[in-house]
């Protein structure tokens, strides 16, 4: 597995959380930190289909 | 005789040597990790009720935290793309941030170790139990004589299971102020060091071996960085593996972040 697919990894596992974070957020009553765990997960998905485009031509390997 | 496999893949494995190398080696990590996930697990299921702690943790520091090792991985990766296209001098900017990044995680990470450090429970002779920062000793504080006062910050509650959930809305809404306490009145008194009890105990342990590796990371990362000219002047596609096996260990370590932070510093 090479950096690219170990970043790939990575990324998901780091949407996992912001969602995560974001549904504790919400849970102990906290919109704001909710609402900003939401953003951060849009915002990493939205950065992983970036870095998908962008290293298009590196194997996976 | 040149080693072979530096640069081109092996056969039977697909993969080149130090690539090899590396995927075995955190597949070791994996199971130190998981060895110590599982004693949290263990632990906490054997607390006695009411008696693991919540709260305990600065959440927003954290949060800072998990924020500083995502955008490690990034430079990582660019670091790395960057050798991939040849630009040494957008790998050492990208390299500057991740090394830059991980000192001020270990930064903030020794603040918040600091401050359990001068966090104190006391169990005083009347039953009662005073929590709070240590603001001073006197000169002739001394526990065992049993000499002089000591000043916290904090508050002093009549059972400890109060001091357990610091989320629970008695705690937050607690006032805190300075209590100044006799030796004399003293039975116990204790930091929240890893010997408090088993949450800070599995908490040191392991996100002091995190941080140890975040600072092998970082030097083997500052290595390449000041000293990987010569290697990238001879042999580039040699250079750029090694950053990337480098930034395969970084990703791990960032990885185990993900999971440590939940479950320290949320639950």
């Amino acid at each position: 597995m090479s950096l690219k697919a170990f970043h790939l990894v990575f990324v998901t596992l780091l949407t996992a959380l912001a969602f995560g974070c974001a549904a504790w957020a919400f849970s102990s009553g906290s919109v704001i930190w909710g609402v900003a765990g939401i953003a951060a997960a849009l915002l990493v998905i939205v950065y992983g289909v970036y870095f998908l485009k962008k290293l298009k031509k590196i194997s996976y390997l | 005789m040149e080693i072979p496999y530096t640069i081109e893949s092996r056969p039977d494995t697909g993969l080149y040597n130090a690539k090899l190398g590396i995927w075995l080696f955190l597949a070791s990590e994996v199971m130190l990790f998981g060895g110590l996930f599982s004693a949290y697990v263990l632990l906490r299921v054997g607390a006695e009720p009411g008696m693991w702690p919540h709260g305990w943790l600065n959440v927003t520091l954290g949060t800072v935290n998990t924020l500083l090792l995502a955008l490690s991985a990034i430079t990582t990766l660019l670091a790395w793309a960057a050798c991939k296209v040849r630009d040494f001098r957008k790998f050492k900017i990208f390299h500057a941030c991740t090394i830059a990044l991980a000192l001020t995680f270990l930064g903030i990470k020794s603040y918040e170790y600091h401050d359990k450090w001068i966090h104190y429970e006391v169990q005083l002779t009347n039953g009662k139990f005073a929590d709070g920062h240590l603001v001073e000793k006197s000169p002739d504080f001394d526990l065992a004589k049993k000499t002089g006062s000591v000043t916290l910050h904090g508050r002093i509650v009549d059972d400890e299971r109060e001091l357990m959930d610091l989320r629970a809305p008695a705690a937050q809404s607690a006032k805190l102020d300075e209590v100044t306490i006799a030796a004399t009145d003293i039975k116990k008194m204790e930091n929240y060091g890893p010997k408090h009890n088993t949450f800070t105990a599995i908490y040191f342990t392991l996100t002091g071996l995190h941080a140890l590796h975040i600072l092998g990371g970082t030097l083997v990362i500052f290595y390449f960085w000041a000293f990987g000219g010569a290697m990238w002047k001879t042999d580039p596609e040699r250079f750029t593996n090694r950053i990337e096996v480098s930034g395969l260990f970084w990703h791990f370590v960032d990885l185990v972040w993900i999971f440590l932070f939940p479950v320290l510093y949320l639950t």
